[in-house]
């Protein structure tokens, strides 16, 4: 089983290079991506099956010991991102298939992207710090290539912020890097587990917050926010979905798995969390509220959301990181789809901004049902998955006794479900406009696909799938957190000598 | 030597990290540089001292730590490539507008401007035009 662990990793990277190779043939091209993805999502499925059943899978390569050699694990935690990322991942490559003017025009897009899903992968899998930063600098490489995959003024305008502010987390990384080689003589995870203990608490304390702060970056969180609503809604329709579905969740993983694995969750480190938590899920909010684009409304939400899985993680016990958990899983979905959904929206109307689209329920419901399951998701309203994931918080937050949280979630829900019924009223309420005011986006065409839609759909019916199959998704989520508080397990997997 | 070597980190730090906050984005690329090369500084640093041999069949006692050489190494080809990308984005950002400067989000001034608008049409003075920020007029003389 064991040898299955690197496929996710392997199979898109090869496939990125034979990618290239078939540019002229785009039909070829087009059916290489999604043979790929859709063979890491089978790969996915049996992986989180043999995790969950078997426990955790470590895979050494070249049979080096983990000290010294590289290795790549999967326990719950990871085999859930994996399948949940790799699904989202093929329903956008679907839907960018559909959609003419990103993939057709530009060579560039099916290599690249298969580069970012081998770079996602691969971020959940290692256990290897030094791994994980070239797991990350390898989506991220990606992703500046597709943020700014047009070349169009604006979108050279915002890759600049992100590919600045992309780096200097990067040297941030590196800088972490070096202090914890310095100080432990080891950069394997498992072994840091271990060795971290033997330091002051100050060293620690000093060490934890770096890492923190690197993947803050990438995550989102509330001061080092600012990037994100300014730099993704430029991006291509299905681009941006990928990126606000999959990337900051890449970041929220890092800190769950660094800060339960590597430091023994000190109560500090809980309360800074919850602090920054609080602070993320209102001004993420608030930012939503004053924005007139739907793309940055939505943008601005990715910000609260991540408050949410943050609470969860700053609360440290096994309900507090069961919902966190749940909740990334849920809000991967739905967010990708509201953004497929934006791009549904900008293609009909030749504009994503509230103030110069309407009607839209009159001459493209379907596009209005589609925004509805997961918009209403998003603002937790039952019986859609949203509402689950909320609940299973704000129940881990009563219990931890954890007020002022609690209540700041409820008031940030309701605030969701305002600016989604703005983003209703403005885009599919009211008279249908003549004539767009601004220039159709993009390159000019309109249209749906039904593909497109196709695409959009699958990721509203797997949110619905999540609150239908809740009760099996909250108990692997409920095992992955026991695994991520009992850390025992993880390290002796890889630190076990193979037989 | 590690104290002159942890020394020169810190200048890197900070020239990359004063550089940063320029707006020209051939200025950032440097400052970028400067920062990959403090923190490249510092992973060789991590492996201990300068002067030790080589690991020569095994023998590792006494011998240079090869690791963190290895991870500079790939830090430094990771930096390396994206430095490289940068420049072609500044060079395209040149051929459009004849000009490196990063500018400031367009929503944002959208949004300045509507709070503006706004603010004037009331008599309340408490909310009057309190924002003296002016769409359109973008730090001209920042970094130049």
């Amino acid at each position: 089983m064991s040898a299955l662990v690197p496929l996710p990793i392997l199979i898109p990277l090869l496939a990125a290079a034979l990618s290239v190779l078939l540019g002229r043939w785009r039909v070829a091209q087009r059916l290489l991506s999604i043979v790929t993805l859709s063979s890491v999502l089978a790969i996915s499925v049996a992986l989180l099956v043999e995790a969950d059943n078997g426990g955790i899978v470590v895979h050494r390569s070249g049979g080096w010991p983990a000290s010294i050699g590289i290795s790549l694990v999967v326990d719950r935690l990871a085999g859930l991102m994996l399948v949940v990322s790799s699904l989202v991942l093929l329903a956008v490559m679907i839907f960018a298939v559909g959609q003419a003017g990103v993939e057709r025009e530009r060579i560039a897009f099916h290599p690249v992207y298969l580069v970012l899903a081998t770079g996602v992968s691969a971020s959940f899998l290692t256990a290897d710090l030094f791994n994980l930063f070239v797991a990350f600098e390898m989506m991220l490489a990606a992703s500046y290539v597709l943020i700014t995959i047009g070349g169009r003024p604006d979108q050279v305008r915002s890759g600049m912020s992100y590919v600045v502010i992309s780096l200097v987390a990067s040297g941030f990384f590196i800088t972490a890097l070096a202090l914890f080689y310095a100080a432990t003589g080891t950069i394997n995870m498992a072994d840091l587990a271990v060795r971290l203990g033997e330091l002051d608490e100050p060293i620690r304390a000093a060490l934890a917050v770096l890492l923190l702060v690197v993947f803050g970056i990438k995550a989102g969180l509330f001061p080092l926010f600012f990037w994100l609503p300014d730099s993704y809604p430029t991006a291509p329709g299905p681009v941006t979905a990928i990126f606000a579905g999959l990337l900051t969740k890449v970041g929220v993983y890092a800190i769950i798995r660094t800060q339960t694995l590597l430091f023994d969750a000190p109560d500090w480190m809980g309360a800074v969390l919850i602090v920054v938590a609080i602070l993320t899920m209102v001004v993420g909010v608030l930012g939503a509220i004053s924005q007139d684009d739907m793309k940055r409304i939505l943008a601005f939400h990715i910000i609260s959301q991540i408050g949410y899985m943050v609470f969860g993680l700053g609360l440290f016990t096994v309900a507090g990181i069961a919902g966190a958990v749940f909740y990334i899983v849920h809000h991967i979905i739905v967010k990708t789809a509201l953004f497929l959904v934006a791009g549904l929206v900008a293609r009909r109307a030749g504009s994503s901004r509230l103030s110069e689209v309407g009607g839209l329920v009159h001459s493209a419901p379907i596009i209005a049902v589609l925004f509805a399951v997961p918009a209403l998701s998003l603002a937790g309203l039952p019986p859609f998955s949203g509402f689950l994931a909320k609940f299973t918080l704000v129940d881990a937050g009563l219990a931890a006794e954890s007020w002022i949280a609690v209540g700041a979630s409820l008031a940030v829900g309701l605030l969701t479900l305002f600016s989604m019924t703005k983003i209703w009223a403005g885009v599919f309420w009211g008279e249908r406009e003549e004539e767009p005011q601004s220039e159709p986006q993009v390159d000019g065409r309109t249209g749906v696909q039904w593909t497109m839609a196709l695409a959009t759909g699958m990721l509203g019916a797997a949110s619905i799938g999540v609150s239908v199959w809740a009760a099996g998704l909250y108990d692997i989520s409920e095992r992955a957190s026991i695994d991520l508080l009992e850390r025992g397990r993880y390290v002796e997997a890889v630190l076990e000598v193979e037989p | 030597m590690t104290i002159l070597l942890a020394f020169v980190a810190a200048v890197l730090f900070a020239c990359g990290s004063w550089l940063l906050m320029q707006r020209r984005l051939s200025r950032i690329i440097i400052g970028v540089g400067l920062l990959g090369h403090g923190a490249n500084l510092l992973l060789v640093t991590a492996g201990g001292g300068p002067g030790r041999p080589p690991i020569i069949d095994g023998a590792a006692t006494g011998a240079a730590d090869p690791l963190p050489q290895a991870l500079a190494l790939t830090a430094i080809v990771i930096t390396f490539g994206v430095t490289a990308f940068l420049l072609a984005l500044g060079f395209r950002s040149f051929q459009l507008t004849r000009d490196d400067r990063v500018e400031d989000d367009v929503e944002d001034r959208l949004i300045a401007r509507r709070d503006a608008e706004g603010r004037e049409g009331t008599d309340d003075p408490e909310v009057g035009p309190a924002t003296d920020f002016e769409p359109g007029e973008v730090d001209q003389g920042a970094g130049s």
